[in-house]
């Protein structure tokens, strides 16, 4: 029996023409190198669909797997289910206004997406930022940075199939959102970076629960390498799968620890330091082999380093305000709010207008998220919204690498392979 | 203005200028960021000089933006780095309203393929010899291009079909 054409064989009820796309993509590709078979007499092939309401996808990816056997010989995938048009919601918000909707983007880590607008609106409006601020995002980005490495960690661990891994990374996650409910006011989508600082200063609970944390965290951390290191299952789930060679892994536009697993030193905190990321000193975590253990190695180590930095920003921590001092740029403080008519007036200035950057500049600045990248691109038109904001997500690009690495595969590895580079669909959607 | 360059960078300025002279049609810096607006033409002969010869070899993103001007309305900007001498630039092409086209960078880096893709999704702008031009985020069925300046913010209604909310009723 000649084998039919995708298009034939299914009968898609929504978005038809969106589908037989889709599907006429996932036929052509590579047919320059392959030849469609006419025959199919074990009748091995099949097109399988996964998601977008899958578990293991870790949100709504879909993606179309074509099967020879267990093999996966081409995959294709689609995004867009959580598509919100942020960036058409930016342009009609003021910047400030923008910032809960970043939490929202990477919802893993909110702290990072936070500051990393913030850097850049004060980028292009230069704004001066206190000291002891940069110290503060320093020290929530880097609680981000391991909150989220906890989550992959948990998924990673729970797709190769030990379930009760996730519960115990997730108690820590748990430590992490009291402290974040301490620091910031709310235990997920925190929006505390603030444009000229931060919202509020560290009390002496949230240090004192940092300071445990980063005290009793590397045990844990030790406790995990013990279990997973000579662990002949975990290993055999995640050895040379997902390949992404060294020589491809720049060209196929890899970002973050996806990228460092395949051999990149590459860091935008060291690449282009921000806040005070250059006062500090760590590591760059790097592996050459490329495939998921060596994503599973880079990330344990940042985990370390992160644990690292916030101790050395614990010591380093200057005095004085949280929050630059300049009613043009920045929130006044609450007191001078309730207790002067300036301060009310100004207040409400930020609120209405907000702040605005010279017309006609553009500027972008990239922080490293824990998913790799993440840069904002801003156009200005002199007024209090940005003309165009262009927000580079590290998951997009990551999330691309999946069509080349899912190729040749088992489909069985496909969960894990998805687990390894950690998208999430939040932010690659926007 | 005039530029504060820095030394690697300045030297890249000039080369590009020597070697393209017709097609380097503006060097400016905004807030410490430098940008290159280049012809249309140029786009991947460019691209490929500042690959091979300076050492750019990462593509961080492409996208578009709207300028909203009755002349060449649209801006598609590279973002490109080099990972060795620890540099970025932005290359800058403008494209007319009728049927903005351009070439695609696809052939000198695979990452531009989605960048493209979303590019034309939300812009309209299509990237010609790319290998897989499809909507990514919207489906094929939408008619518009979302991040244009005169697409609503509320969106326009019954421009996607959706499943009924109320499966009883058919």
């Amino acid at each position: 029996m000649p084998t039919k054409s995708i298009k034939d064989k299914v009968k898609p009820t929504f978005f038809k023409e969106h589908q037989e796309k889709l599907y006429q993509a996932l036929e052509d590709k590579h047919t320059t190198v392959e030849i469609m078979k006419d025959k199919d007499p074990l009748g091995t092939e099949m097109i399988l669909n996964m998601g977008p309401q899958h578990p293991a996808t870790h949100g709504v990816l879909r993606l179309t797997l074509q099967l020879n056997g267990e093999i996966i010989e081409k995959a294709k995938l689609d995004v867009g289910y959580l598509h919100r048009g942020v960036e058409k919601i930016a342009e009609n918000k003021t910047y400030q206004e923008f910032m809960p909707y970043t939490d929202r983007m990477d919802y893993l880590s909110p702290y990072s997406n936070n500051v990393a607008l913030c850097t850049a609106v004060e980028k292009i409006a230069n704004v001066e930022v206190p000291e002891r601020a940069h110290y503060i995002r320093m020290i929530g980005c880097e609680l981000a940075r391991i909150s989220s490495h906890l989550l992959w960690l948990g998924t990673l661990v729970m797709d190769a199939g030990a379930v009760s891994f996730f519960i115990w990374t997730f108690r820590e996650r748990e430590k992490l959102y009291d402290i974040f409910d301490q620091l910031t006011g709310h235990r997920f989508t925190v929006s505390h970076a603030r444009i000229g600082g931060v919202a509020n200063d560290i009390t002496d609970t949230a240090m004192a629960m940092i300071k445990d944390f980063a005290n009793e965290f590397p045990k844990e951390i030790t406790d995990w390498h013990k279990l997973l290191d000579r662990n002949r299952i975990f290993f055999d789930r995640n050895e040379g799968v997902g390949v992404l060679k060294t020589e491809e892994a720049l060209e196929k536009g890899a970002a973050g620890p996806t990228l460092r697993g395949s051999g990149y030193a590459y860091d935008m905190r060291t690449f282009a330091p921000y806040a005070r990321y250059d006062e500090v000193e760590f590591e760059v975590p790097t592996r050459l082999e490329g495939d998921n253990l060596a994503r599973y190695y880079c990330r344990m180590e940042e985990m370390h380093e992160s644990i690292h930095i916030i101790q050395q920003c614990l010591d380093k921590l200057p005095k004085g305000p949280v929050r630059t001092d300049n009613a043009k740029q920045a929130y006044p403080s609450k007191d001078e709010v309730y207790y002067s008519m300036e301060g009310m007036i100004h207040d409400f200035m930020m609120t209405d207008t907000g702040i605005c950057p010279p017309e006609g500049a553009e500027a972008y600045h990239a922080v490293e998220a824990p998913k790799g990248e993440l840069g904002y691109f801003i156009q200005s038109d002199g007024t209090g919204h940005p003309w165009r904001m262009k927000i580079k997500a590290p998951s997009f690009a990551n999330l691309q690498i999946l069509e080349y690495i899912l190729d040749g595969e088992m489909v069985a590895d496909t969960v894990v392979i998805i687990g390894g580079v950690d998208p999430v669909m939040g932010e690659c959607d926007k | 203005m005039p530029l504060e360059l820095n030394e690697y960078l300045q030297k890249v300025i000039d080369r590009l200028t020597e070697r393209y002279a017709d097609s380097i049609i503006d060097v400016y810096q905004s807030s410490g960021d430098t940008f290159v607006r280049i012809a249309p033409e140029a786009n991947v002969d460019i691209c490929r000089y500042l690959r091979n010869e300076h050492h750019f070899i990462y593509l961080v993103d492409v996208f578009g933006t709207d300028r909203f001007t009755s002349e060449d309305r649209f801006e598609v900007i590279y973002n490109l780095i080099s990972l060795r001498d620890r540099q970025r630039i932005f290359l800058k092409v403008w494209l007319p309203e009728e049927n903005p086209a351009i070439e695609s960078v696809t052939s000198l880096w695979n990452s531009a393929n989605w960048f493209e893709r979303q590019t034309y999704d939300m812009f309209g702008i299509r990237f010609t010899n790319h290998p897989d031009m499809r909507r990514i985020y919207m489906p094929e069925d939408f008619e518009y291009f979302p991040l244009r300046k005169e697409f609503p913010l509320l969106g326009i209604p019954g421009s996607i079909e959706l499943p009924s909310t109320t499966p009883d009723i058919e």
